[in-house]
């Protein structure tokens, strides 16, 4: 048996929520004063995911970057993986929201896109 | 030659955009937007992380994203944007004096003016760290627009100031380039940001969040080289013997956000000490007749959908000024007072007569607070009582004002808005 501390993160209350899992499946969720707590308690357990952003360099345009992100979010676990196929990628001008600036990122099945606007 | 406008609104941020959107759809037949910045989208262009517009656009976008959807809005016939163009003075007659290097020095007379300049933060020197003034001392926006903008790297070891949500971001920021953030310091017992931001910028990285802690010296004559951090005790003073040293080359400043009401206070428009901003009625009028205003230059908000919402609404009163040719509302105009752990409200006053159903009243409490009744009352007498489970100085509070609680109110009644017990 094994416990992980959360604080959930659904509200100001912010309550401080003990997950109790056994051979890896959630047994109990406690400390939630809502039904959100505890949806939130087994997929932060279970499988947690975040949505990465970041910038690459521009090239050819007047600006110096390109801010970009997940186009959908990804493993916990794969933000730093995510972050590390994106060194040396650059994204040529012009550049819109939604073009996908690196595919398939760091084997996560999700592109990276664009979210602005560069001339 | 001055040239006329409808609606002539200063800043064209998400509170400016929205407002011109808004008149537009209200029937305002020209829109000028004054932006001192080379394109559109304010302070959104920066904040390139995910989380707004949940409310807004039902989705969760990227502060680009969402400025781009705006900027798409405000394309057309009828709102014309002035980039590049700094507005140096508007005075009591709504004549506003700006400057570009296209047009030089020029004067725009307009039907109704928006206040959107949004807000600055507080810097170091508003703070009274000892020690040198070595480079690497960064204010968090300042930090933030150096990496996602210009694309360069302000320092490799960190410690932040201050648990505002920008901060927070940028403990993540700062992560995910590689860099070590040593911890983030707040003077007060709790955090002024949000708690996902907690969680998802501190916690995922295991980056110590110092609650009661503060900056107490900063080492390093040409660059940071240290930054000491001390706990605090309920007076706020340095407790002596809990200061502890971090070798570091940065210093990022989450301190806290002003807004930025120069213009307002040369043209004479009544200030809040409380909020820094405008005192406005139900209608986000200033004190000047035909003056509005919205967004971080109003008050300082937590969520951009939120001042996108007050945008449209000074947006819409704005038109109607102009429509109805500045005939204010007819009837009492009442003053709010804040009170018992309320902070400030928006508005200041009511005129009932003019008073939109379901119009907002926004405020901010001044500590955390569990299990308390927000109550509105006129003349001591409560006319609405909302139970909350909680408060925090760190997120916003709206009450959907009704009409009907003030069809009693006289000349000379009084709104206060305060805490009670449930």
């Amino acid at each position: 048996m094994e416990t992980r501390e959360l604080t959930c993160i659904n509200c100001p209350m912010g309550c401080q929520l003990t997950v109790t899992l056994e051979n890896g499946a959630v047994a109990k969720v406690a400390g939630q004063t809502c039904p959100r707590g505890e949806a939130y308690a087994r997929t932060e357990v279970t499988a947690p995911v975040r949505t990465v952003t970041t910038t690459v360099p521009l090239t050819g345009g007047t600006a110096a970057t390109v801010s970009v992100k997940t186009a959908a979010p990804v493993p916990k676990g794969k933000v730093f993986a995510v972050l590390d196929a994106l060194k040396g990628v650059t994204a040529a001008a012009p550049v819109h929201i939604g073009d996908v600036v690196l595919p398939n990122a760091a084997g996560t099945g999700v592109d990276i896109v664009a979210t602005c606007e560069r001339q | 030659m001055t040239e006329r406008y409808d609606i002539v609104i200063i800043g064209g941020g998400p509170a400016g955009l929205a407002a011109a959107v808004a008149a537009r759809e209200a029937g305002a037949g020209s829109i000028l937007v004054l932006e001192r910045d080379t394109v559109l989208g304010g302070i959104l262009n920066q904040c390139i992380h995910n989380g707004f517009g949940l409310h807004h656009f039902g989705e969760e976008l990227t502060g680009p994203e969402y400025a781009g959807r705006f900027a798409a809005q405000v394309r057309g016939p009828g709102i014309e944007c002035r980039c590049g163009t700094m507005v140096l003075a508007f005075g009591a007659g709504r004549t506003v004096t700006a400057v570009n290097d296209r047009q030089g020095l020029f004067t725009v007379q307009a039907g109704a003016i928006v206040l959107a300049m949004g807000c600055r933060e507080r810097p170091r020197g508003a703070l009274n760290i000892p020690g040198f003034r070595p480079a690497g001392i960064y204010s968090a926006g300042t930090a933030q627009r150096l990496i996602n903008i210009e694309g360069k790297l302000p320092g490799r070891e960190a410690v932040i100031l201050g648990s505002g949500d920008i901060g927070l971001i940028m403990a993540r920021r700062l992560t995910w380039e590689g860099c070590r953030v040593h911890a983030v310091a707040e003077l007060m017992p709790y955090s002024g940001g949000l708690k996902r931001n907690i969680v998802q910028c501190l916690d995922d990285y295991g980056i110590p969040l110092l609650l009661s802690h503060t900056v107490v010296r900063i080492e390093g004559r040409e660059r940071v080289q240290s930054v000491t951090v001390a706990a605090v005790g309920p007076d706020r003073a340095p407790i002596p013997g809990t200061e502890k040293a971090y070798p570091c080359d940065t210093l990022l400043l989450s301190v806290g956000l002003l807004p930025e009401n120069e213009l307002s206070r040369a043209a004479g428009v009544d200030i809040s000490p409380v909020t820094g901003g405008p005192t406005v009625n139900e209608s986000l009028e200033t004190s000047l007749p035909g003056v509005f205003a919205c967004g971080n230059v109003l008050h300082v908000h937590d969520l951009v959908d939120y001042v996108s919402e007050e945008a449209a609404a000074a947006g819409r009163h704005a038109a109607a000024y102009v429509r109805q040719g500045g005939a204010g509302a007819a009837g009492p105009a009442l003053p709010v007072r804040a009170q018992n752990g309320v902070r400030y409200t928006v508005p200041a006053v009511i005129r009932p007569a003019a008073l939109a159903d379901k119009a907002p009243l926004r405020f901010r409490v001044d500590n955390v607070y569990r299990d308390k009744c927000v109550t509105v009352a006129v003349d001591g007498a409560p006319v609405a009582r909302l139970r909350r489970r909680i408060l925090t100085p760190g997120e916003m509070e709206t009450v959907p004002l009704q009409r009907q609680w003030f069809q009693n109110a006289g000349p000379q009644s009084r709104v206060t808005v305060s805490l009670e017990e449930v």
